[in-house]
C-alpha cells in the first residue's frame, strides 16, 4: 500500500512537471522556423557564376567591403518571392545594398523575372545545386540574410519579407553597420 | 435575436451547472435529499438549454449572418448548405460549445437514466460532472464566445478552409468530440467513487457501457479521420503521427484500457484502483489532446489562429482538473481496499497484459508526441516521426498481440494451459503456414512480415472463443468481443499488406501517354478545367484498367477554391475487393507534360473495414449489455411487485 502511495505521488509529479514545461513553452515567444546556426558567424566561403547577364556574380569576399548588406535567396520557379519583390524594391530605394543567390535557376527564368518583378539586387549568384544554401544554413526560400562589413552574418529572416519586416530589416543593417 | 438567445442559454447553463455543482456536493457529503434532489433537474436543463445554444449557432451559420463574428471570419453565402453547417464547429469557438454541448447532454443522461448506484455515489459524480463542465463554461463565455457580434457588418464572409470542405469531414469533428468528451462521464464517475469511497463491481458495470459508447464514437472518429488525411491530403498515406492525430490516439488507448480493466473489475472485483485511474487518465487524455491542439505549442509549423490566451486558458483547466483528480487519487486510493486475487494464467491475468500494453503504447505516444515541446525547451528542434513511433510502439504491441490470441480463451481467476490446447494448435498452425508463406516475399520489411502472420493468428483467435458455443445462446457481448478483435486483425492485415506490397509511380505524362502501376495499365486520356460551387479545377481523365480487364475511368483534380484562396488535390480512387489505385494529378510541367502520382495499394481499404468492425464489435457488446441491464431492471421490478402482492394478501 505504501508504494502504491509513492507511485500514485510520483505520478502527480510528473504530471506536475509537464504542466510547467507548457507553461514555461506557452509564455515563450513562438518562432516557427529552423534558425540557422550560421548566425553570428563568418559568411562560409562561395564564388557564384552570374545568374543574369545584366549583373555581375556574386562570392563571399564582396562582402568584406565595410558596407552593410541584404543577401537573399530566391528562385524565379518561388511564388512567395513574387510576393516579397516589391518589399526588397522598397528596401533598396531606402538605400539598402542587395545581393542575391538564385537557387536551381535558369537564366532566361531569371531574366523574366527581374522585368516582371523588378530588380533590386547589385550582384546575383547562381547556386544550381543548392550548395550556397545549405552552407548558409537556410531552410527554404526566401530568405534574407543581414551581413555586417567585415562578412559576418548578423541576422536571419526566414520566408516573406513583409511590409512590416521593412523598417525591421532596415534597422537591422543599421546595426549591422554602427558595428555592434 | 437568435445570437443572443444562444448565449443568453449558455449563461443560463453555466448557473445550473453551478447549481449542479453544489447540489450534488451538498447532497453527497450531508445525506440532504431536499437539496440533493435539484442536481438531477440541473443536469437535464442544462443539456437542453446547450441543446439550444448549439442549435442558434447552426441556424446564423445556414442563413451566414454575417454580423456574427465567428460566422464572417468562417463561413461564406456561397458555400453549399453542409459546409455551412459544418463551418459551425470547423472553428475554434463553434468547437468549444460543440464540445460543453456533448458534455451536457452526457450529463444529462446518466442524470436522466443512471439509478443503480448509490445515490450518495450519483450525487458526488453528477458533482464532479458540474464541476468539470464549469471550467469548459467559463473559458466559452469567457475567452472563446462563438456569438460576438460584429459593429461593422461585412459584405462577404471570410469562407472555411477548402482542406474541410468535405462531407466526410463535415461529419468527422462531432464523431470524435462524443468520443473526447463522452470520456468526461468516466472522469466524473472515478471521482466520484474515490469521492465517496465505493469502488465496487457495480460502480464498474455503470461505468462501462458509457465508456463503451463514447469509444464506439472515437474508434469512428478516429478511422474516418485516417481515411480523410489519406484521401484528402493527396499524399497516400493513412496515419502520419501528427500531433492532431496522437491526440486522438492517446484517449483512445486510455479508454480501450479502461474498458477492460473494467470488466475485470464488474467480473471479478480486481484492479480496483487501477481502473480508477484509467478513468482519470482517459478524459485526461483528452484534454491535454485539445490543449496540444488548441494551445499551438505543438503544431508550430501549421501554427494558424493561435492564441496565447487561449492556451494559458485551457492549461489552467488542465492543472485544476487533472492535477486535482490525480491528487485526490494519491490521497484517497490507500483507502481503496485491495481487489480478488487471481493467478497470472486467468481472464485476468491476460486483462492485465493487455493494461500494461496499451499503457505502454500511450506513454510511447505521449513521451513521442511531447518530446520536441521538451528539447525545444534547451533549444533543439527535433520532430518525431514513424521511425521512432513504429517500432517503439510494435515492441509492445506485439506481444499484446500474441496474449490477444490467448486471453479471450482462458478462464476467470486460473485456467491451465492445457485445456485450451486445441484452439492454439489452430492459431499456431494457420500462423505458421502464413509466417512460411510470407518468407517467399522479398523485402517486405520485418514489421509488415510480424503483422500479415499475426493478423493470422489473431483472425482465428478472433472468433476461437466462439467455437463449441451454441451461437444463439452467445451473449452478444462475446459476439461483440469476437467482432472487434477481428477487426484488429483485419485493421492489422491491411497495414500490413499495404506497407509490404504497394507500388508507387511518379509519371510525367502527356495527353495520350500510357501510365502502369503494379497490375493496372491506362492512359491519360484528356486533361480539362471543370468549376464547382466555389472552386475550379483541372481534371485529369484517365482511362485504367486491372490486369487487362474493363477500362475503369479515374478524374483526379487539382482545385483552386477562391475563399479563401487555396489549391488542394483531389484524389481519384478505385476500390476493388484487393486494394484501391489512388491516382493525384499534380501541376502541367514547363514541357506541358502533366504530372501523375499513382499507387496501388493492395487491401489498404482493410484498415479502415478493421476500424468500423472494431467500432461495431463496441455496437454489439453495448446493445448486449444494456438490454441484459434492462432484463435485469425489468426482474428486479416484478420481483418488488410480486413483494408487494406478497405483502398484501399476508
Amino acid at each position: 500500500m505504501k508504494q502504491l502511495r509513492i507511485t500514485l505521488w510520483i505520478v502527480v509529479a510528473i504530471a506536475a512537471a509537464l504542466f510547467a514545461l507548457f507553461a514555461y513553452q506557452l509564455s515563450q515567444p513562438k518562432d516557427d522556423f529552423v534558425r540557422s546556426a550560421m548566425v553570428g558567424q563568418q559568411l562560409p566561403e562561395f564564388d557564384l557564376e552570374p545568374a543574369f547577364a545584366d549583373r555581375p556574380g556574386l562570392s563571399s569576399a564582396d562582402f568584406a567591403n565595410g558596407e552593410p548588406a541584404l543577401l537573399n535567396l530566391f528562385g524565379s520557379w518561388c511564388i512567395p518571392c513574387r510576393v516579397e519583390a516589391p518589399q526588397l524594391d522598397a528596401l533598396e530605394r531606402q538605400g539598402a545594398t542587395i545581393h542575391a543567390v538564385a537557387l536551381r535557376d535558369r537564366e532566361e527564368d531569371v531574366a523574366r523575372f527581374l522585368e516582371i518583378y523588378g530588380n533590386p539586387f547589385t550582384r546575383i549568384g547562381r547556386d544550381d545545386i543548392s550548395e550556397t544554401q545549405f552552407a548558409l544554413g537556410a531552410s527554404g526560400v526566401p530568405e534574407t540574410f543581414v551581413i555586417d562589413g567585415s562578412g559576418r552574418i548578423t541576422y536571419q529572416h526566414i520566408g516573406i519579407v513583409t511590409e512590416s519586416d521593412v523598417p525591421l530589416l532596415l534597422e537591422e543593417l543599421r546595426k549591422a553597420g554602427s558595428g555592434s | 435575436m437568435i445570437p443572443e438567445i444562444g448565449l443568453a442559454a449558455l449563461w443560463l447553463a453555466a448557473a445550473l451547472a453551478a447549481l449542479q455543482l453544489l447540489a450534488g456536493f451538498i447532497g453527497a457529503r450531508h445525506d440532504n435529499a431536499e437539496i440533493a434532489s435539484l442536481a438531477r433537474p440541473a443536469a437535464l436543463l442544462q443539456a437542453i438549454l446547450c441543446g439550444v445554444a448549439f442549435l442558434c449557432l447552426l441556424y446564423v451559420f445556414a442563413v451566414t449572418d454575417l454580423s456574427v463574428k465567428l460566422v464572417a471570419t468562417n463561413s461564406h453565402s456561397m458555400k453549399p448548405m453542409i459546409f455551412k453547417l459544418s463551418g459551425a464547429w470547423g472553428n475554434h469557438e463553434g468547437s468549444m460549445l460543440l464540445w460543453i454541448t456533448v458534455m451536457a447532454i452526457a450529463g444529462g443522461a446518466i442524470a436522466l437514466i443512471e439509478r443503480r448506484l448509490p445515490e450518495k455515489t450519483m450525487m458526488a459524480t453528477l458533482s464532479a460532472q458540474s464541476f468539470v463542465g464549469l471550467g469548459f463554461y467559463a473559458f466559452l463565455l469567457i475567452a472563446s464566445n462563438p456569438f460576438e457580434r460584429l459593429t461593422e457588418i461585412p459584405p462577404e464572409g471570410n469562407g472555411l478552409n477548402p482542406l474541410l470542405q468535405d462531407v466526410g469531414l463535415a461529419f468527422h469533428p462531432p464523431t470524435l468530440y462524443i468520443g473526447y468528451v463522452g470520456l468526461s462521464i468516466a472522469f466524473s464517475f472515478a471521482l466520484g467513487a474515490l469521492l465517496t469511497r465505493n469502488v465496487t463491481p457495480d460502480f464498474a458495470r455503470v461505468m462501462r457501457p458509457w465508456v463503451l459508447a463514447a469509444w464506439i464514437f472515437l474508434t469512428i472518429g478516429i478511422t474516418a479521420g485516417s481515411y480523410w488525411a489519406y484521401y484528402e491530403l493527396g499524399w497516400g498515406g493513412w496515419w502520419f503521427w501528427d500531433p492532431v492525430e496522437n491526440a486522438s490516439l492517446m484517449p483512445w488507448l486510455a479508454a480501450t484500457a479502461l474498458l477492460h480493466s473494467a470488466s475485470v473489475l464488474a467480473a471479478r472485483d480486481a484492479l480496483r484502483t487501477w481502473t480508477i485511474m484509467l478513468g482519470v487518465i482517459a478524459f485526461s487524455m483528452s484534454m491535454v489532446g485539445t490543449f496540444l491542439v488548441r494551445s499551438g505549442i505543438l503544431t508550430s509549423v501549421h501554427a494558424f489562429a493561435v492564441d496565447p490566451q487561449r492556451g494559458s486558458f485551457i492549461l489552467a483547466l488542465l492543472v485544476l482538473y487533472i492535477g486535482g483528480a490525480l491528487v485526490l487519487f494519491a490521497l484517497r486510493a490507500s483507502t481503496i481496499a485491495e481487489g480478488e486475487r487471481f493467478s497470472v494464467m486467468s481472464r485476468e491475468g491476460a486483462l492485465v497484459v493487455n493494461n500494461v500494453g496499451l499503457s505502454a503504447i500511450l506513454g510511447v505516444v505521449l513521451i513521442g508526441t511531447l518530446y520536441p515541446l521538451f528539447t525545444e525547451a534547451f533549444d533543439v528542434r527535433v520532430s518525431v516521426g514513424p521511425p521512432y513511433f513504429n517500432p517503439v510502439s510494435a515492441i509492445f504491441f506485439l506481444p499484446m498481440m500474441l496474449v490477444l490470441m490467448v486471453g479471450p480463451l482462458l478462464r476467470w481467476k486460473s485456467d491451465n494451459a492445457g485445456r485450451i490446447m486445441k484452439p492454439l494448435a489452430l492459431i499456431g498452425a494457420v500462423m505458421l503456414t502464413v509466417l512460411i508463406r510470407s518468407l517467399f516475399y522479398e523485402d517486405i520489411g520485418l514489421l509488415p512480415f510480424l503483422g500479415l502472420v499475426l493478423a493470422a493468428g489473431v483472425a482465428v483467435a478472433s472468433v476461437a472463443p466462439l467455437f463449441g458455443r451454441s451461437l444463439r445462446r452467445t451473449p452478444l457481448a462475446i459476439w461483440g468481443m469476437c467482432v472487434a478483435h477481428l477487426g484488429i486483425a483485419v485493421a492489422m492485415f491491411g497495414m500490413a499488406a499495404d506497407t509490404a506490397f504497394q507500388k508507387e509511380r511518379l509519371v510525367a505524362a502527356n495527353v495520350g501517354d500510357i501510365v502502369e502501376v503494379g497490375p493496372w495499365t491506362g492512359q491519360l486520356d484528356t486533361v480539362n478545367a471543370v468549376a464547382g460551387p466555389n472552386w475550379t479545377a483541372m481534371q485529369a481523365n484517365l482511362t485504367m484498367s486491372y490486369e487487362g480487364g474493363p477500362g475503369q475511368e479515374a478524374h483526379p483534380q487539382s482545385r483552386n477554391f477562391w475563399t479563401p484562396v487555396m489549391e488542394t488535390s483531389e484524389v481519384a480512387l478505385l476500390t476493388r475487393w484487393n486494394g484501391q489505385l489512388y491516382v493525384a494529378v499534380g501541376n502541367q510541367g514547363q514541357d506541358g507534360r502533366w504530372q501523375l502520382r499513382l499507387w496501388w495499394k493492395p487491401f489498404v481499404t482493410f484498415i479502415w473495414y478493421g476500424g468500423l468492425l472494431i467500432a461495431l464489435g463496441g455496437a454489439l457488446a453495448l446493445v448486449g449489455r444494456v438490454a441484459s441491464d434492462l432484463r435485469r431492471r425489468r426482474h428486479a421490478d416484478e420481483e418488488d411487485m410480486e413483494d408487494e402482492l406478497a405483502e398484501a394478501t399476508a
